[in-house]
């Protein structure tokens, strides 16, 4: 598999056509697919399978007709993303069998730039996880090192993508969910500007956090999408009016006086060795290139997580009500007796996994009468904190630079018994979506090989200020070119 | 920040949060749940550290505010695609359990 900017163009001068591409790629999907296991949905046959998405991108082709800059390129959707037919999940119990009535805005835009969609992609019930574990379909399984999870809890979009599967394929980050698997997996994911993305039909998880954003393999197909993607939406009304910039037009041109802020709190010794060098081995290659790198203070990395956990279960304890067993969903039966509240009760516990129960019940905790202010309140004042100290260092600095994770891809298995453990999974991720800020993960480098463990792919974060997504691109562009890591692909 | 989540929470105060929720739990789940929910809030305890008098929240990042729409219908999905989603149904209606008298009244 090749670049989306080169399918699309290959697609469009006829070189090859939508059809072939698409039956190449579920033959990859097939044979990938038992190992991995990144799918929930694969439309392999009948009138909306990729091969007839497929043949009706050729059709217009010969028709002469301008299909757009996605013209017949396969991608997968996290199954929490709406599409109109199908079902859409999102890994849970709860909506096993939802066939939703409407497509998301997000992919849409795709759709009408010519996209293929291939099949919905695994993920955390909910987007709720960091190691996509936490699904009703069971998990995912990272392709560098199929013991490994792939992060989560977009993890299915990035193990497909990481496979060479698809070359784009859709997530939504609201604490990390794209950036940390992107990182898991040796490939490239965007959380935009809270705002930049339309979130209509992305099924809420904690609204005020929630993005969605790309995960590829290079820099440029990652501008690619978001070109696409960006854009005002009456429909979502947080969605920006502001105008998208022209992602690709200066994506190689290199950002002089490039100044980078790397905060002290993210040279932590809970770090990963790994990481820590190649976050060491990231801050030369951009000095080698010419960029100033100083060190920042940004004080309330450490309470990020704590702020998170009750912001996010809270905002996913008012949106998951709606899910009652009533109008759409799981219904359970119910025994003689039992009444419209037993109904809500049980339909709830069967159709949630236990994450989820957890989620809803931290936040039904946080805002319950007496706690709010404890709680809620005392989280959002952090919020703002955050955010002022982030753009402390935007007055000074183009970007922040810090690892993704503090880790590489950890074991199948090895916490999820402990919640909190998989929570502090996203130490270096969740400030970002309280600020709001766009931020990527890039690869950047590999763990050291040793018996019994592959090298695993290490990436790094960039953080840039709100709507300032092109520069942040380039910046990303810059590492790109000079480390290679993105252009291994695991051997497997 | 409240003195209760310092120490384990009681399994009735979890059921009391379950029903908040609309969870049916067990005992065993009911267990399981004290123990990571007291966890995690024991570890939320450390935002009270932190000086933050005088700090306005913040709830809203993004830039748009109170967005105004013209009050004119528009489309809107229609009652036969949401009969189609619905658990139980008989079109135009959703089927539920009584509300009021016997077997209702939650």
């Amino acid at each position: 598999m090749t670049t989306a900017a080169s399918i699309a163009a290959d697609i469009r001068t006829k070189r090859t056509s939508a059809e072939a591409v698409a039956r190449r790629t579920l033959d990859t999907l097939a044979a990938v697919e038992p190992k991995l296991k990144s799918y929930i949905s694969v439309f392999t046959n009948g009138p909306r399978s990729a091969i007839e998405q497929a043949m009706a991108i050729d059709a217009r082709i010969a028709k002469g007709e301008d299909v757009g800059p996605l013209a017949g390129v396969p991608i997968a959707l996290k199954d929490n993303l709406c599409l109109d037919w199908g079902t859409t999940t999102c890994g849970s119990n709860m909506l096993r069998s939802y066939e939703s009535p409407y497509t998301a805005t997000a992919v849409q835009r795709l759709v009408d730039a010519g996209a293929v969609i291939v099949g919905k992609t695994n993920l955390d019930e909910y987007a709720m996880g960091s190691s996509t574990e936490h699904s009703c379909f069971g998990p995912s399984f990272n392709p560098w090192d199929v013991a490994r999870v792939p992060g989560g809890s977009s993890g299915g979009s990035a193990a497909t993508v990481a496979a060479r599967v698809v070359p784009i394929a859709l997530g939504s980050d609201t604490g990390g969910s794209i950036r940390q698997p992107a990182s898991f997996c040796g490939i490239v994911g965007v959380k935009p500007t809270y705002g930049r993305v339309s979130r209509y039909g992305l099924v809420a998880y904690a609204s005020s956090l929630d993005q969605i954003g790309p995960l590829t393999t290079t820099v440029e197909d990652a501008a690619l999408t978001l070109q696409t993607l960006c854009g005002h939406d009456p429909r979502d009304s947080t969605s920006t009016k502001r105008v998208t910039p022209e992602f690709l037009a200066e994506l190689e041109r290199p950002i002089e006086n490039l100044r980078l802020a790397v905060p002290k709190q993210a040279k932590s010794s809970a770090n990963h060795p790994d990481v820590a060098r190649v976050l060491d081995e990231t801050i030369a290659a951009y000095r080698a290139m010419g960029a100033e790198v100083v060190e920042c203070d940004l004080p309330l990395i450490d309470h990020g997580i704590a702020a998170y956990y009750i912001v996010a279960p809270a905002e996913a304890s008012s949106n998951l009500a709606r899910l009652d067993g009533i109008r759409y969903g799981h219904r359970a039966a119910l025994a003689k007796g039992e009444d419209l509240f037993d109904l809500y009760c049980k339909s709830r516990a069967q159709g949630f996994g236990p994450e989820v129960q957890r989620r809803i019940m931290l936040g039904t905790h946080v805002l319950s009468s007496g706690y709010y202010d404890a709680y809620y309140n005392t989280a959002l004042k952090v919020r703002r904190k955050i955010k002022d100290d982030f753009d402390r260092v935007f007055a000074t600095c183009h970007a922040v630079l810090m690892p993704a994770a503090p880790s590489p891809a950890f074991k199948v298995g090895e916490k999820t018994g402990d919640p909190l453990a998989m929570y502090l999974e996203d130490v270096y991720t969740v400030t970002i979506n309280l600020a709001g800020l766009p931020a990527m993960s890039v690869p950047a480098g590999f763990s050291t090989a040793h018996a019994g463990a592959a090298a695993l792919p290490i990436g790094m974060q960039l953080v840039s200020a709100a709507f300032d997504e092109a520069r942040m691109l380039r910046i990303a562009r810059m590492l790109e070119k000079a480390t290679k890591a993105g252009e291994r692909a695991p051997s497997w | 920040m409240s003195a209760d989540a310092e120490k384990t929470l009681s399994a009735e105060y979890v059921r009391k949060i379950a029903a908040l929720s609309r969870l049916a739990l067990t005992d065993a789940q009911v267990e399981q749940y004290r123990g990571q929910l007291s966890g995690v809030l024991g570890y939320v305890q450390r935002l009270r550290e932190l000086n933050l008098e005088g700090v306005e929240p913040l709830a809203n990042v993004g830039g748009e505010t109170n967005r105004m729409d013209d009050d004119v219908p528009g489309p809107t999905l229609s009652n036969e695609a949401l009969m189609k989603i619905s658990p139980e149904s008989m079109p135009p209606f959703v089927k539920v359990p009584k509300v009021f008298g016997d077997g209702g009244g939650a």
